[in-house]
């Protein structure tokens, strides 16, 4: 197994365990760790796809470092959110009506 | 090309100063910045309707190393909107948030956060680089989030993490696509992606963009987090999220299908999109009937307009090229969005004037508007005849448009589709129509003055003149239209 | 020059109406002035039009909109007719509406949407495409609705949600006729007949009866009348010109534009869909003034009349011999002067005497006498007694049946004559023949009330006596079908 494959097939694990969190987990919290687990996981799969001419390509490397930086800030306001949701409701999951009320 | 980069840095430095700055001097600030916003998007329209597309490679790179920033005539009329629904906006949040007793938090955070969100719209409409147009909407995601919660109460805060959740992951899906399309293609500029030869991922990689953007847009089924995000955040920032925020996505959506990979358009999938914009228009309609609180029937009512606007993948290029309404349903869709934009602003502007005054959006709070504050209440019903798409609006040439090319192209249940669309809307809009014009006296309230009531008129009336002003928009829109957009999908 | 006048006449009531918007209540004198400004300039250029028509001039002038929407405004004898009609009935009404209102409050909103109606009614007239008529149609529909209710009570907004509920459902189908129509045909102008031979007979039969759905639900045809009499809770200056006039007229002219200008005669009869709407028109001729009959007030009375003297001219234009088109023509006409006439009597007994049923006639008569007089010739003209304009439709429309091989049209003009009777003539006898009740405050010393209904009156009865002349309604009526449709 070649090291791309691997990083793509580590990258495609990432994803999947993400979205499983995603969808099972209810503490918002570790809702928040999923999408950073999902972003890794595309990140790495980008990197992987980088490496498909054999020379190291430099555009992916950028388009990952400028996707940390958007993921660090999308993490940073979504902690945010939930630190002051928990703090006003005295919960940290979501109120379970379905958003039609 | 120097209001290329204006309409981008300008806004960007204002949400800096407006934060940085201390005081007054940072609301001065904010105010320079959407001034000089407003006169560079309307230069940049000039420019372009005189000299033709600017196209600005950042640094001087040429793509496939570097990003493109050029400016079509969708990517200018969206523009222009988002600059006229901003500044209307920031009029009224002016009056509306001063002296808010809800604590200088939103007096202080609206404005870098407004200047952030049209940032982040100005650079989606003229990004050509799928990767920044991920930076673009993630952006433009955070500052609407942020838009949303901003007052902080628990109900905002739980509507603003939906919306994040749902913001998220569309998001999420949308950088999959783009790193499928790099793996298979070694770029990600859409001048170069247009002649690319089709590769076998190139299906699920815009099936997992279009996926997300819809989730982005709130199309049905992806509509959840709309209704309370928009029904809770204060009246000018509502009127940004629903006039403004979807459009964006949207404009994604169709750069996507119509430039870059149109290739990739089945029968099948064309249905789905527009099955699903159906299913959105029926349902987000009759939601909106069943609303006890006007800002959720306004909010609502975006749902289902927003399911109109896929109606367009399978009914571009019904008109044969040669008959008057060529592109009609491309067209249709795009001057439904501008109008819906301008439209959907005044509702919710006017709804805020409403709400201010009688401290509630409950619809039986509504009664004797109409008498007290005529501007408002004549504002709200010209956007509803917009939403409608009664005639002399841009809201009804767009559903002309989109109706003939369904008709031309022989799939008239998506025109049933708009004209059942219609009834309903004038059905859930009549409600707090006929409610503010019930008789009661409201005397001892204070009323906002007669400059404040005139803010959403003048949107409002910018969607009629629209319609009736119609050709020229119309041929700023075949600047840079893709060829696909007549011929079809 | 000659371009601008269209435009010049829309003018002259969308100017009134986008400034009397933002007047304040207190500035009748100002608000006053525009509009019977507005109507006199209107009647004026009509004038000078009239004779440049009749010597066989036409005036265009396009406004470009998006490609396919082709905004035409043209006048044409037939645009004239109508035309002429609704502004000489507006600036009666407008003086008739200033005395009626006096100092009652919302004026500035009322006069603005009055005058919104006659600029949308003055478009309808003047729109030389099918879509620039649906764009004014429409324009009616919303800007009629805040005059319904005017009152804002409980009752107005009631009846101004009935006729919305007609209205833009009809509009939809409207709309879709239109957008089926013209996705085959291109853009359809009134001066230059659509080609409908790539359209299939059976879609154009169903084309058909959508546009009737349409455009017949303002000319009230049954079942899609219920909102006329439910409008009735209107200010009376509001009921006279609307529902007697501009809103239920505009339907019939759409149905007259359907048949003769997007279908044809010829394609009408081809298609066999000239004899149901004919037996449509009459089905609502009898049915009204059935309905009419049992009626108690004098306003809905009047409504259920109009819904079966709108017929006429529906039925003139279904059966399309020659005599009927021309009675039905000038049915458009004469309905209209007899029909304000007796709305304009309705609120002056309503607003002087304090009478709304029929009961309350009794006796009326000789304390108000120019009143009782112009009613009395408003009612006997609609019963079709001559000399009143009212006998020269039907005779025209009984000829015309003949003509065209449909002798029951006879049968149903007869019965509708002896019901028309038959729920008028109780009414005069009422007003000459029986005691007032004592109490009874009654006077008519309002010139501005009275002026306009006895103008309307002896308009209906000029009408009649002067028919065979080149410049009554009649008369114009034939110059038209001679010139446009029976080649």
């Amino acid at each position: 197994m070649t090291g791309p494959t691997l990083y793509a097939l580590t990258g495609a694990a990432l994803v999947g365990i993400g979205f499983f969190g995603l969808i099972s987990a209810q503490h918002l919290l570790r809702r928040v760790v999923a999408f950073n687990l999902i972003g890794s996981g595309l990140f790495v799969f980008l990197g992987a796809a980088g490496a498909r001419s054999g020379a190291s390509d430099p555009i992916p490397q950028a388009l990952i470092i400028t996707g940390i930086v958007v993921a660090l800030s999308a993490s940073a306001l979504a902690i945010g959110l939930v630190v002051a949701h928990a703090r006003a409701s005295g919960r940290p999951t979501l109120p379970e009506e379905d958003g039609e009320a | 090309m120097s209001a290329l980069v204006a309409v981008l840095v300008a806004p960007l430095i204002g949400a800096l100063s407006a934060v940085a700055l201390p005081g007054r001097s940072g609301r001065i600030a904010a105010w320079v910045a959407i001034v000089t916003t407003l006169a560079a998007a309307v230069a940049l329209a000039a420019s372009v309707i005189s000299q033709g597309m600017p196209r600005l490679a950042v640094g001087s790179w040429e793509p496939p190393v570097g990003i493109v920033l050029e400016a079509d005539g969708l990517s200018i009329a969206m523009i222009v909107m988002t600059a006229l629904v901003m500044t209307a906006a920031a009029l009224t949040a002016r009056h509306m948030l001063a002296g808010d007793t809800k604590g200088p938090r939103i007096a202080f955070g609206f404005w870098p956060l407004m200047l952030l969100l049209w940032a982040a719209l100005n650079a989606v409409f003229l990004s050509r680089d799928l990767f920044n147009l991920y930076v673009g909407i993630e952006l433009l995601s955070l500052a609407a989030i942020g838009l949303v919660a901003i007052e902080g109460k628990p109900e905002a805060l739980a509507a603003a993490i939906r919306y994040m959740i749902f913001a998220l992951a569309g998001s999420l899906l949308y950088l999959a696509g783009v790193v499928l399309v790099y793996g298979a293609h070694g770029a990600l500029d859409i001048g170069v992606l247009v002649g690319r030869e089709p590769a076998e991922t190139d299906g699920l990689a815009l099936a997992l963009m279009t996926v997300g953007l819809m989730s982005k847009t709130a199309l049905f089924p992806f509509h959840v987090w709309l209704p309370p995000a928009h029904g809770g955040a204060p009246a000018p920032a509502s009127a940004m999220l629903s006039a403004l925020v979807p459009k964006a996505s949207y404009v994604i959506l169709l750069r996507l299908w119509f430039d870059v990979m149109p290739d990739q358009a089945t029968d099948a999938a064309l249905t789905l999109v527009a099955t699903f914009g159906a299913a959105a228009v029926l349902w987000g309609s009759l939601a909106a009937l069943v609303q006890s609180r006007v800002k959720l029937i306004v909010a609502y009512s975006t749902v289902a307009q927003i399911g109109y606007l896929f109606l367009v993948f399978p009914l571009a290029g019904g008109g044969s090229e040669d008959q008057p309404w060529a592109a009609g349903a491309w067209n249709g869709a795009v001057f439904l969005a501008l109008s819906h934009g301008l439209a959907k602003a005044a509702m919710f502007l006017a709804v805020g004037q409403w709400m201010k005054v009688r401290g509630s959006d409950c619809l039986d709070e509504m009664e004797g508007l109409a008498t007290a504050m005529p501007m408002t209440a004549f504002a709200f019903a010209l956007s509803s005849i917009t939403i409608v798409g009664l005639p002399p609006s841009g809201g009804f040439t767009a559903k002309y448009l989109v109706m003939t090319s369904a008709f031309a192209a022989g799939q008239w249940v998506w025109a049933l589709v708009m004209a059942c669309g219609g009834l309903l809307a004038a059905a859930y809009l009549y409600r707090p129509m006929a409610m503010v014009f019930r008789r009661a006296d409201l005397s001892a309230f204070r009323l906002p003055s007669r400059a404040q009531q005139a803010v959403p008129l003048a949107l409002a009336g910018a969607a009629i003149i629209l319609g009736i002003a119609s050709s020229g928009p119309f041929e700023t829109l075949a600047i840079g239209r893709p060829q696909t957009a007549e011929a079809g999908l | 020059m000659t371009g601008l006048l269209p435009i010049l006449i829309l003018l002259t009531s969308l100017v009134p109406a986008a400034i009397t918007f933002f007047l304040a209540q207190e500035s009748y004198r100002l608000r006053n002035a525009l509009n019977l400004g507005g109507a006199l300039m209107k009647v004026g250029l009509i004038v000078v039009m009239l004779f440049a028509v009749a010597g066989g001039a036409s005036y265009e002038t396009d406004i470009a909109l998006a490609p396919g929407l082709v905004l035409l405004l043209r006048i044409d004898a037939l645009a004239l007719l109508f035309v002429s009609l609704s502004a000489s009935l507006w600036l009666l009404t407008t003086i008739y509406a200033i005395a009626y209102f006096g100092k009652k409050a919302e004026q500035s909103r009322f006069f603005g949407f009055f005058s919104l109606c006659v600029f949308a009614t003055t478009g309808i007239a003047l729109s030389g495409s099918l879509i620039s008529f649906f764009m004014f149609f429409e324009l009616l529909t919303l800007s009629t609705w805040p005059l319904v209710a005017h009152k804002q009570n409980a009752a107005s907004l009631k009846a101004a949600r009935s006729y919305l509920s007609y209205a833009l459902p009809c509009s939809t189908v409207l709309l879709v006729a239109i957008v089926w129509l013209e996705s085959s045909t291109g853009p359809i102008l009134f001066t230059d007949p659509p080609d409908l031979s790539g359209v299939d007979p059976v879609s154009l039969r169903v084309i058909f009866a959508l546009f009737i759905i349409g455009v017949g639900m303002k000319a009230a045809i049954v079942p899609l009348h219920g909102w006329l009499p439910a409008a009735m809770v209107a200010p009376a200056p509001v009921s006279a010109l609307l529902h007697a006039v501009a809103v239920v007229k505009a339907g019939a002219f759409g149905v007259i534009r359907v048949v003769y200008d997007v279908f044809g005669v010829d394609r009408v009869e081809e298609l066999g869909v000239g004899v149901p709407l004919a037996a449509l028109a009459s089905v609502t001729i009898i049915w009204g003034s059935l309905r009419a009959l049992q009626q108690t007030e004098i306003k809905k009375r009047l409504a259920y009349s109009t819904i079966s003297q709108v017929s006429y001219i529906l039925l003139g234009a279904a059966l399309a011999s020659p005599f009927a088109v021309v009675g039905g023509l000038a049915h458009l006409v004469h309905q209209g002067l007899m029909k304000i006439t007796l709305f304009f009597c309705a609120g002056i007994y309503d607003e002087r005497a304090g009478v709304r049923s029929i009961e309350g006639l009794n006796g009326l008569g000789w304390r108000m006498p120019w009143t009782s007089t112009c009613f009395s010739l408003g009612a006997l003209g609609m019963i079709g007694l001559p000399p009143i304009a009212g006998f020269v439709s039907k005779i025209y429309l009984g000829i015309g049946g003949l003509q065209a091989d449909a002798a029951w049209v006879l049968w149903v003009l007869g019965a509708s004559t002896l019901l028309n009777a038959a729920y008028f003539l109780p009414l005069l006898y009422r007003l000459w023949y029986c005691e007032a009740a004592p109490d009874v405050e009654a006077d008519e010393t309002a010139p501005a009330l009275v002026a306009p209904t006895v103008a309307a009156a002896l308009a209906a009865l000029l009408a009649g006596l002067l028919a065979a002349s080149e410049i009554s309604p009649l008369g114009w009526a034939t110059l038209i079908a001679e010139r446009d449709y029976l080649q």
